[in-house]
Parts: structure tokens; C-alpha cells; sequence
């Protein structure tokens, strides 16, 4: 009994054929956005990569890219098969192919869930990656002049600008780091000497932040220094005050951007593999609809188109036996194909 | 003497009005470009009108809309007389449209000449504009509770941050404004009172910029007060100390930006003129050589085609003729009878 048969006249298989070339030329440019979303990815990576550390998560783009080159060439081929198969001579050069072709293209499909799920599977990889990595980018923000370093605090600085956030979870996360440099604090002093002992690791620790954690929409002028004492500055109290510094951490503020850029490509790359998987199965009844007009012999007939030609069970029973017979060499096999929809019928009636 | 004639045959015709249909589809996708750069314009003078003082002219935006809608809608009606061309009857329906529409391609022409030089001249304009505009901006900046001007801190803050630049000429600008409110400040600290009382408008004047000017690539932590105070930083020469903050002034960074824009786009405008001329220019070929053929009903047969009839000078004499008399047409003359206009 065939899954899902539906019968076929010529102009409806003929129809079919140049939808389907159509869509497989389509499904090319779906290809091609994958491919540039991948990249895309790649891209965005890249630019936070000093603030990434640990977990490689490069696997995601490059796994994107890949089956967005596959995509193109699968699609290229399918479209020039379509194309030919409105002529059944031309149909005969691809016969085949054909199969071979459906099988690895269902095995592709398979390829793109993976990875619209990866995108989706990103999430928890990413945070633990960028918590590292911003742990170590402040605490190595005052050492500009140590070679691979040198532009970490630039980097840094344009991240809490650009992102609107301060430290890692907080601002309070600058408060237990040293981010001046020793180079720029005079030790002939008697307070910055008294600092320096004041804690175990003899670190210059002070209640200040970076200006680059300074928020743009507070109305006075930013508060850096001294920000837990209230007597320091005039009408000011550090409990209540929200508009001075961003409150926002920056795992959190990087993590919601990636989350939504991972979003919008798990979503686009799941539409492809829907896409995709239609356009397999219009291919699919094509090609049983074709290779059932070829055995009837006269090409302005009915025929039937179906995804199997028997059920699941039996498809798969017969597919684990051919597997188990591939050792044994030259035996002959002999399966009955039906002539037409009517002897089939009767068959299955039986 | 007809003037630039050329000879054509029924290939090199069709060829010509498929090659000018292209041109006048390239031209229709030209015209968009300069729609959008129009409105691509205007969204960027808006986004800063701020620093402006609200009071930057709009003029060379809306002129590009104006101009790039023109363009498209001309263009495209050009397009289609081109593929209407070569059939005969749509031809005999079309031959009173072309030459109107040729004398409008040219009006526009003149018009899109106009928009390029407004596109170099009008810079002068926004410069002064964000001169005075940047200059009340740094005054109100401290105003965070008047209305009106409640984010003019928040404008010039970005504005300082996103085109690395500090003050209107340079950073000593800050120098001169209070900028801190006096919500901010202890009046009944003695420096405080001291500062204030020291100059006669009563304002609270310090060395100091707000962080927006901080240097992100600057390899110390930001040095913001005490600028011109060596001994008040370790290590510090103000004189000498380059990376602390932006050297740049704002006035000078917000205008290279605009003239950046306006001067690409005046160039795109000097290509979409040469572009609309060849377009006129194969429109007139392809009209007189469909005109002059020799056998009307033998599409095969050899025509002429040429930009002027007679030879320039005559034609602008011509021209000039014709204005005389139109001035003349309702003269009554001594026979009682007004002159008929003849013919050119």
C-alpha cells in the first residue's frame, strides 16, 4: 500500500515539473541567505572575540555556512532536474540520479534542523563563554602596555558605551578589581600606599568605575568617583540613585543581543528547512510519477505519483534486508512493479 | 545640413531602442537612489536637528525627493516610448508626445543642475548653522530641568561620543560654560563660593570637560578635572598629553560628515545629468530615424537620424526668432489685421 498516492495527468505532471523548477531556484537563494547569515554570525563572533573565552562557539557559523554552500549546489542540481523532466526523453538522463538524489537531500534536511537547533542550543554555551571572558577582560582593562593586551581597555570602554551596560554582573564588579594602572599612581603618596595595604593581594582597590560606565541620560554631570559616599557629593545618595551609571551587566547585555540575532537565523533556518522539505516531496512525486509513465510506455498517460511504494514498515523491512545482502554479491532480485493504478488495486484488494 | 547625422538600417534601429530602453530603466533605478539618499538625508539632519538649534534649512533633502520621484516617473514613461517605438501605430500615437517630452527632459536637466549646485553651495550654510547651534548646546547643556531643552545633555553626550570630537573648536570651549547646574553644587562650600564670586557673571567655571570627551583609546583612565593642572595627576602634561581626551572639535567632525554626503550625492546628481542627456539624446535619434523613413510601410528600409535638423547655428537663430515673434503675435499691425506667425 503506497504512502500518500496521487494520480497524475500529463499536464498536471508537466505543471508540477515547472513549479518545481521554479522552487528549486528559489530554494537556491534561501541557500545563498544561509550561507550570508552564517557569515554574518561569523562576523559578529569575531568582533567580540576578545571578550569570548574558553568554548569554542565558532562550530555554529561554520556548520551554517556549509549547509548553505550545500544548499545552493543541492538546489542548482534539483532545478536543472526539474527543468529536464517536462520532456520525458530528457527525463531517461536523469533517471538514475533521481533516487540517490531524493535520498541524500532527505539526509540534507536532516542537516538543516541540526542546525536551526544549534542556533537555538547556542544560549548556554555563549553565557558561560562570555562570563569568562569579560572576568578576564577587566581584570587585565589596566594593562595597556602589556602586548596582546594593549587594546582591552579599548575594547572595554566601547563595550559599556556601545551596550549601555557597566561590569560584568554590576558596577559594584569594578569595585574589587585594580583598573588603574600602577604607572599612573603615585606611590610617594601616603593614601595610595595606605590603599595598596589595605588587602591581602596589595591591589589599588577603589568605590569607582570607568567613565565609560557613565549613563547619558542622567541630568547631572556623571558621578565616578566615590560612588558609595554620599557625603562626597552635594544632594546625592548612592541607594537610591539610577540614572548616574548604567545598571545593566554586560553578560546580561551581550548574551539578550546574541540571543535575539540567534533567534532570528533559528527562525529564517527552520522556514528553509520547511521549504526545503516541500520541495523534496514535489520531487519525490515527480520522480515516481515519471518512472510510472516510463513503465506504462505511453507518456500522454495517467500514472501515479506516491512517497513509498509501500508502507513505512515494509519500506524500511525491505531497505534493512537490502543493507543485510549487500555482502552477498550477485543475487538476483526480483520485485514486482505495477503497470498501473488499477493492477495495484487489485493487488492491494487481494 | 542635418547636425551629428547617422545612418541607420532596421538592425542598428531596433538595436538602438532596445540599448535606450535599458538606459532609461537604468536611469528609473538611478532616480530611486536618489529618492532614498534623499530620505536618507533629511532622517540624518533630524537626528541631530538638536545641536542645530532646530534651525538647519531642509531644502536639499526635499528638493532630492522632489527631484528623485521626477526622475523615476519620467524616466519610466521614456522607458516605455522606447519599446512602444518600433511598432508603427504606436509610433503614430506617440509622435505628438516626443517632442514635449524631450523639452521636458531637458527643463529637468536644468533642474537636476540646479540640485547639484545647491548640494556644494548649501554647505556653507550648515556650517554656520552648527557653529551657532554647537555653541547654545554647550551653553544649555547644564538645563537637564528646563523645557525644551532637557536633552540637549543627552544630544551633545552621543554626539560627542559617536564623532569623537569635544566642544565647538575644541575642548577649551567647556572651559568657558558652567556646564554643572547649581542644583549640583554646595553653595555652602567656601570653593565653591569662591569660584563663583571670581568672574562677573557669576559662574561656576572650571578646567574640566564633561566624559563624553574622554578618550576611549587612551591608555590611562580618563583624565577629566584639573586638565590644565600638572601636579594634580601623577605623571600628567597637559601640554603634551594627546590620547586623554578628543582633540577634535565638534563643529569641524559633525560637518565633514554632512559635507561627505552632500558632496557624493552632488556627484551623483552630475552623472544622473549626463545620464538623462544621452537618454534625450538616443530618444531624438531614434524618433527622427523612425520619422525619415523612406518607405513607411517597408520596415526594412534605410532612415536618418540626426540631433538637430539644421546645423546649430541655425537652429539657435531659429530659436531665437521664433521668441521675437511670439512677443509680436498680438501686435496689431498698420494693415489693421494682426500678423500671422509663420511657420519655423
Amino acid at each position: 500500500m503506497a504512502v500518500l498516492k496521487v494520480t497524475f495527468t500529463k499536464t498536471k505532471r508537466d505543471k508540477l515539473a515547472q513549479v518545481l523548477w521554479i522552487l528549486n531556484w528559489i530554494s537556491v537563494v534561501t541557500g545563498a541567505i544561509l550561507f550570508s547569515l552564517g557569515i554574518f554570525l561569523k562576523v559578529e563572533i569575531n568582533k567580540r572575540g576578545e571578550l569570548m573565552a574558553g568554548r569554542d562557539i565558532q562550530y555554529v557559523p561554520n556548520m551554517l555556512i556549509a549547509v548553505g554552500l550545500i544548499a545552493c549546489a543541492i538546489n542548482f542540481l534539483g532545478g536543472k532536474i526539474c527543468y529536464d523532466c517536462v520532456d520525458s526523453t530528457k527525463f531517461l538522463r536523469w533517471k538514475l540520479i533521481m533516487l540517490p538524489y531524493i535520498v541524500c537531500t532527505f539526509f540534507f534536511t536532516f542537516c538543516v534542523l541540526v542546525g536551526a537547533l544549534m542556533c537555538y542550543g547556542m544560549h548556554w554555551e555563549l553565557e558561560e563563554s562570555l562570563d569568562m571572558g569579560l572576568t578576564q577582560a577587566m581584570r587585565f582593562y589596566k594593562d595597556t602596555d602589556t602586548p596582546g593586551r594593549c587594546f582591552l581597555k579599548h575594547t572595554v570602554d566601547m563595550l559599556q558605551i556601545e551596550f549601555q551596560c557597566c561590569g560584568n554582573n554590576g558596577y559594584k564588579d569594578w569595585f574589587q578589581i585594580q583598573w588603574i594602572s600602577n604607572r599612573y599612581l603615585d606611590m610617594s603618596k601616603k593614601e595610595v600606599v595606605d590603599r595598596l595595604r589595605s588587602n591581602v593581594e596589595g591591589k589599588y582597590l577603589t568605590d569607582g568605575v570607568p567613565y565609560s560606565c557613565c549613563n547619558i541620560n542622567s541630568p547631572r554631570p556623571c558621578i565616578q568617583q566615590q560612588i558609595t559616599n554620599n557625603s562626597a557629593h552635594f544632594n546625592y545618595e548612592h541607594q537610591t540613585e539610577e540614572l548616574n551609571l548604567w545598571m545593566k551587566g554586560c553578560r546580561q547585555a551581550l548574551l539578550e543581543s546574541f540571543t535575539h540575532i540567534m533567534r532570528s537565523i533559528g527562525f529564517t533556518v527552520l522556514i528553509t528547512w520547511l521549504f526545503e522539505l516541500s520541495v523534496l516531496t514535489g520531487v519525490r512525486y515527480l520522480q515516481t510519477s515519471l518512472e510510472n509513465v516510463l513503465r506504462q510506455g505511453d507518456p500522454n498517460s495517467d500514472s501515479c505519483g506516491w512517497l513509498l511504494e509501500n508502507s513505512l514498515m515494509e519500506t524500511a523491512r525491505t531497505n534493512m534486508s537490502i543493507i543485510k545482502s549487500l555482502g552477498k554479491s550477485n543475487q538476483i532480485n526480483t520485485e514486482y512493479h505495477p503497470t498501473n493504478c488499477r493492477f495495484f488495486y487489485e493487488n492491494v484488494s487481494k | 545640413m542635418p547636425f551629428m547625422s547617422v545612418k541607420f538600417n532596421l538592425q542598428k534601429r531596433v538595436k538602438l531602442a532596445q540599448g535606450l530602453w535599458m538606459f532609461y530603466w537604468l536611469s528609473v533605478i538611478v532616480g530611486i537612489s536618489i529618492f532614498s539618499l534623499g530620505i536618507f538625508f533629511k532622517i540624518e539632519l533630524r537626528k541631530r536637528s538638536e545641536v542645530m538649534d532646530n534651525s538647519e534649512s531642509h531644502l536639499v533633502p526635499n528638493l532630492l525627493i522632489l527631484v528623485g520621484m521626477l526622475a523615476c516617473g519620467l524616466n519610466a514613461f521614456g522607458g516605455k516610448m522606447c519599446h512602444d517605438a518600433l511598432d508603427p501605430i504606436k509610433f503614430s500615437k506617440m509622435k505628438p508626445m516626443l517632442k514635449p517630452f524631450m523639452l521636458l527632459s531637458c527643463g529637468f536637466s536644468m533642474l537636476l543642475l540646479l540640485v547639484a549646485l545647491l548640494c556644494f553651495l548649501m554647505q556653507f550654510s550648515i556650517y554656520l548653522t552648527l557653529a551657532e547651534g554647537l555653541k547654545n548646546t554647550i551653553r544649555f547643556y547644564k538645563d537637564t530641568d528646563t523645557p525644551g531643552r532637557c536633552f540637549m545633555k543627552r544630544t551633545l553626550d552621543i554626539t560627542q561620543i559617536e564623532f569623537r570630537c569635544c566642544g565647538n573648536n575644541n575642548f577649551r570651549d567647556w572651559f568657558e560654560v558652567q556646564w554643572i547646574s547649581n542644583r549640583y553644587l554646595d553653595m555652602s562650600n567656601d570653593v565653591v563660593k569662591d569660584r563663583v564670586l571670581s568672574n562677573v557673571e557669576g559662574k561656576y567655571l572650571m578646567d574640566s570637560v564633561p566624559f563624553s570627551c574622554c578618550n576611549p583609546g587612551s591608555p590611562r583612565p580618563c583624565i577629566q578635572h584639573h586638565l590644565t593642572n600638572n601636579s594634580a595627576h601623577y605623571d600628567y602634561d597637559h601640554r603634551t598629553e594627546e590620547l586623554n581626551i578628543w582633540t577634535r572639535g565638534c563643529r569641524e567632525a559633525v560637518f565633514s560628515y554632512y559635507s561627505s554626503i552632500m558632496t557624493s550625492i552632488g556627484v551623483l546628481i552630475i552623472i544622473t545629468i549626463i545620464l538623462e542627456s544621452m537618454d534625450v539624446a538616443g530618444l531624438k535619434y531614434l524618433s527622427t530615424s523612425l520619422e525619415t523613413m523612406t518607405d513607411p510601410e517597408n520596415p526594412e528600409c534605410e532612415s536618418e537620424g540626426w540631433l538637430l535638423e539644421k546645423g546649430f547655428k541655425e537652429t539657435f537663430a531659429d530659436v531665437l526668432t521664433k521668441l521675437k515673434t511670439l512677443g509680436r503675435a498680438n501686435q496689431v499691425q498698420e494693415g489693421g489685421d494682426a500678423p500671422e506667425v509663420s511657420p519655423p
